[in-house]
C-alpha cells in the first residue's frame, strides 16, 4: 500500500474540468480507485449516467487514459470485449506478450444492481481480468433521482414518493456485494468515499488480482441526498459508522471486515443528514424507523457473521 | 486465381470456416434464441488451436454485441453470429457499433421473430434492424455465404468506410442443407482480407483516446449521423471494388444485384436470399412456356442498390415483389418500398406488385411461384390489375 505522500505524487487520471456536481462522490471515488490501479496503463469504461455525461462532453474528455462509454447496462461486457481484445491480440503477436495493462468498467448503481445486472454477472463468471466499480448514491441520478434496487427502504425518490398512502421507497435494497461475492470472484469489497485509505487499498488489491474484482462503493449525491454539498464525505462516513455501509472484502471466498465499528450510531444519524430520509423522523413514522433500524442492524450482524467475528 | 476445394457443407460450416481463415481477434457469441451452431463449430476450431481467437461466451446477445465493440474499439478484428430473437436483443446494440464506426463481421440467420415462437425461416429479424446503419447482404446458397463473409472484412475495414456488415444466410434452408461449396486456400484469404490497423485503438495506450462521448446540448449529433450516412453511400463503390477483386480470385461474379434472364424480359421477380433459386426454377419454366420472365437478386440491401434496381427493371411490362416479411401498416414489405421507391422517377411508370411469402418458414412451393409470374404477365397484357400486396399461399 502507498503512502498517502506517494499517492499525491500520482497523476490524476481524471482531469478536473468535468461537469459533475460540487461534492459529487463519484469523481471523488474514481481519482482514488485510479491512484489505487498503479502506473500500468488503465482502459476505463463506464455505463451511460452523471458520471459518463459529465465526464465526456464531446470535443472534451476528462479522461486521461483511454476510455468508452456504449450504453447504459453493459459497462461490464464492453470492458470484458477490450480485455478480450488485448488477450486475442498478444496471441496475435500484434501487442507485446510482456505488455501489462489494466481494465476498470465504472457503473452507477442503476447501471449495475438493476438493468446492468446479468452483464455484470456474466463477466464475472467468464473470469476476464478486470475490475468492475459500481459508484452507488442510492438511486438514478442522472435522470432524476428514480428508485432503484440500491435505494434503501423508507427514502424519498421521484418513483417512490412520500404521501399520505406510502413513505417513501417500501422494499429494502439488495445487496449487491454479496450477490457478487457468491461469483467466487478472486476479490470483492465494499468501499466508501469517506475512507479514502481503505478505498484506495481495496482498488490496489482490486488491481493486483488476476481475474475479476468487484468494488461497491458508497458515493454521495448531494442532489439526490438532499444534502449539502460541502458534507458529502462527511455523511458518507456516518453511513460506514452507522453500519449502513460496512466496509468489508471477500479475498478468494475469506470475508474480512477492514474498518471496525465499536460503538455504531443509530440509524437516524445518517437519516437526518438528508432530505431524502426527512419523512422517516416524523413522530408518525416511529415504528416503520424503528424497522429500519432492525433491518441495518440484522445486516450488520450478517456481515459479522460472515466475517467471523 | 486461389487455389480451391470443392466440399459439401452446410451454412452454418462455412460460416465458422470463413470466419476462421479471416483470423478475428475476437469473437464474441451467445448461442441460443434461436441456437445456431456457427458458434458451436467455431468453438471446435478454437479447442482444435486453428485460431488465434479470443472466444468469449456471454450471457446474451445484448452483451455478445456489447463486447464486440468494446474489443473493436479496443483495436481487434471482430466477428459475432446470431439470428431471430437474438438480433433482436442486440438491437440497442447495432445502433452504436455502426454510431461508433466499427467494422464488426456478423452473420445472422434469418429466422422468425415471435409471436408466436417459431424458429423458422424469413426476414423479419434483420429487415427490424435494416436502418441500423449496418451495411447488408444476403446469400442465396452456401457458397455465397462463404463469399460475402470472406468480401464483409475488407468492405468493412476500408477506412472509407468503417461500418459493420452483417452477412444474412436463410435460417435453415441455406444453414442446415449440405450444399456444394468451393473454399479457398487459407493463403489466399489471409491475402485478400488483409491485415485490419484499426483506427484510434483503446489498446494504444500511449495515445489515451474518449470512445461514445456524449454529443448532445447542442452537439455534433446531426453532424456525426450526417457522416455516417455518408460512410454507408460510399460503401457501395466500395463493395464494388472489393467484389470484382473476389471475382477476380475466385472465379465468382459478385454484383450488388444479380440479374438472370433479364436481357429480353417483360416481367420480373425481385427476390433476396435463398427463394432465388426456386424463382429461376420456375422462370426457366415460364420461358418454356412462351413468357418472357427475369429475376433480380439482391446481393447487398444496404446501401441499397438504386440505380441497378432502376437499370435492371425500367424496362419491365410487370414487376413482382417477394418479401420474406412484413411491414405492419405499411403499403407492403420492405424489399417492395424500396423498389417501387426507386422506381418512381421513371418517366414511364413501371407496374410494381408485392408478394409476403414464407413467413415462419411456410413452404415456398413451385407453384406459387408460378402463381406470381401468372400474376404478372396478366398485368402486362392488361387483363389483370395492380393489386398492391398480398399474401402468397396463406391460407
Amino acid at each position: 500500500m502507498p503512502t498517502l505522500r506517494e499517492l499525491t505524487h500520482r497523476e490524476d487520471r481524471l482531469e478536473g474540468g468535468h461537469r459533475l456536481c460540487a461534492g459529487c462522490g463519484a469523481s471523488i471515488a474514481v481519482r482514488q480507485i485510479l491512484l489505487g490501479a498503479g502506473t500500468d496503463p488503465v482502459i476505463a469504461g463506464c455505463a451511460t449516467g452523471c458520471l459518463e455525461v459529465s465526464t465526456t462532453i464531446y470535443p472534451y474528455s476528462s479522461w486521461k487514459v483511454p476510455f468508452i462509454h456504449n450504453a447504459f447496462e453493459n459497462s461490464s461486457a464492453t470492458i470484458s470485449g477490450v480485455e478480450a481484445a488485448f488477450k486475442g491480440l498478444k496471441r496475435a503477436g500484434k501487442i507485446p506478450a510482456d505488455k501489462k495493462v489494466k481494465f476498470v468498467a465504472f457503473g452507477g448503481d442503476g447501471g449495475t444492481y438493476d438493468i446492468g445486472l446479468q452483464a455484470l454477472s456474466g463477466a464475472m463468471e467468464r473470469g476476464h481480468d478486470m475490475v468492475y466499480v459500481c459508484y452507488d448514491n442510492g438511486a438514478y441520478m442522472n435522470t432524476g433521482i428514480q428508485r432503484s434496487s440500491a435505494t434503501p427502504r423508507g427514502a424519498w425518490a421521484t418513483t417512490a414518493e412520500v404521501g399520505k398512502a406510502q413513505q417513501g421507497k417500501i422494499e429494502k435494497r439488495k445487496d449487491l456485494t454479496s450477490i457478487i461475492a457468491a461469483h467466487g470472484i478472486p476479490y470483492a469489497a465494499q468501499a466508501s468515499i469517506s475512507h479514502w485509505k481503505d478505498l484506495t487499498t481495496k482498488s490496489e488489491k482490486a488491481f493486483a488480482v488476476e481475474g475479476p474484482a468487484f468494488l461497491n462503493v458508497l458515493a454521495s449525491c448531494p442532489r439526490g441526498w438532499r444534502c449539502a454539498y460541502n458534507k458529502s464525505v462527511e455523511i458518507a462516513k456516518v453511513g460506514v459508522q452507522t453500519g449502513y455501509w460496512p466496509l468489508f472484502e471477500v479475498e478468494d471466498g475469506v470475508w474480512r471486515m477492514t474498518v471496525k465499528v465499536r460503538e455504531r450510531k443509530p440509524i437516524e444519524e445518517f437519516l437526518k443528514s438528508q432530505g431524502r430520509f426527512r419523512h422517516l423522523l416524523k413522530p408518525e413514522n416511529a415504528e416503520l424507523l424503528a424497522e429500519i433500524q432492525a433491518e441495518v442492524d440484522a445486516h450488520w450482524e450478517y456481515i459479522l457473521g460472515r466475517c467471523g467475528e | 486465381m486461389a487455389e480451391q476445394k470443392t466440399v459439401a457443407t452446410t451454412g452454418n460450416s462455412v460460416v465458422a470456416e470463413a470466419f476462421r481463415q479471416c483470423a478475428p481477434d475476437v469473437v464474441a457469441a451467445y448461442p441460443i434464441t434461436p441456437q445456431t451452431t456457427i458458434v458451436e463449430e467455431f468453438a471446435k476450431i478454437v479447442a482444435q488451436g486453428r485460431v488465434h481467437t479470443e472466444y468469449v461466451t456471454v450471457e446474451s446477445e445484448h452483451s455478445a454485441m456489447s463486447a464486440c465493440i468494446g474489443a473493436a474499439a479496443a483495436g481487434a478484428r471482430v466477428m459475432t453470429a446470431t439470428a431471430s430473437q437474438g438480433l433482436a436483443l442486440m438491437w440497442e446494440e447495432l445502433y452504436i457499433a455502426s454510431g461508433m464506426r466499427l467494422p464488426i463481421i456478423m452473420a445472422n440467420t434469418n429466422r422468425a421473430l415471435s409471436a408466436p415462437i417459431n424458429i423458422h425461416c424469413d426476414h423479419s429479424d434483420v429487415m427490424g434492424a435494416r436502418d441500423s446503419g449496418w451495411i447488408i447482404l444476403f446469400a442465396e446458397t452456401a457458397q455465397e455465404v462463404y463469399d460475402n463473409t470472406i468480401m464483409a472484412v475488407p468492405i468493412g475495414e476500408d477506412p472509407e468506410v468503417l461500418l459493420p456488415v452483417m452477412t444474412c444466410l436463410d435460417g435453415f434452408i441455406t444453414t442446415h442443407s449440405i450444399d456444394r461449396v468451393q473454399l479457398m486456400d487459407d493463403d489466399s484469404v489471409t491475402a485478400f482480407v488483409g491485415d485490419y490497423e484499426p483506427q484510434n485503438a483503446l489498446l494504444d495506450t500511449d495515445n489515451p483516446v474518449s470512445h461514445g462521448n456524449f454529443a448532445g446540448l447542442g452537439g455534433p449529433y446531426f453532424e456525426f449521423k450526417k457522416t455516417q450516412r455518408l460512410a454507408i453511400d460510399c460503401s457501395k463503390g466500395v463493395i464494388e471494388r472489393v467484389g470484382e477483386a473476389f471475382s477476380k480470385l475466385s472465379g465468382r461474379p459478385f454484383g450488388l444485384i444479380e440479374t438472370d434472364m433479364m436481357d429480353d424480359a417483360e416481367v420480373a421477380i425481385v427476390v433476396l436470399g435463398s427463394t432465388a433459386g426456386n424463382v429461376r426454377y420456375v422462370a426457366k419454366q415460364m420461358r418454356a412456356e412462351g413468357v418472357k420472365a427475369g429475376l433480380v437478386k439482391i446481393r447487398c440491401f444496404r446501401p441499397f442498390p438504386v440505380e441497378e434496381m432502376v437499370s435492371a427493371l425500367s424496362d419491365m411490362k410487370a414487376v413482382g415483389v417477394l418479401d420474406r416479411a412484413d411491414s405492419f401498416g405499411a403499403e407492403g414489405g420492405p424489399v417492395f418500398l424500396e423498389t417501387r421507391s426507386a422506381l418512381y422517377d421513371l418517366e414511364s411508370r413501371v407496374p410494381v406488385v408485392n408478394y409476403i411469402y414464407g413467413l415462419g418458414g411456410s413452404d415456398v412451393r413451385l407453384d406459387l411461384i408460378r402463381t406470381v409470374y401468372t400474376d404478372l404477365s396478366d398485368i402486362a397484357a392488361g387483363s389483370a390489375s395492380l393489386h398492391g400486396m398480398q399474401y402468397l399461399g396463406a391460407r
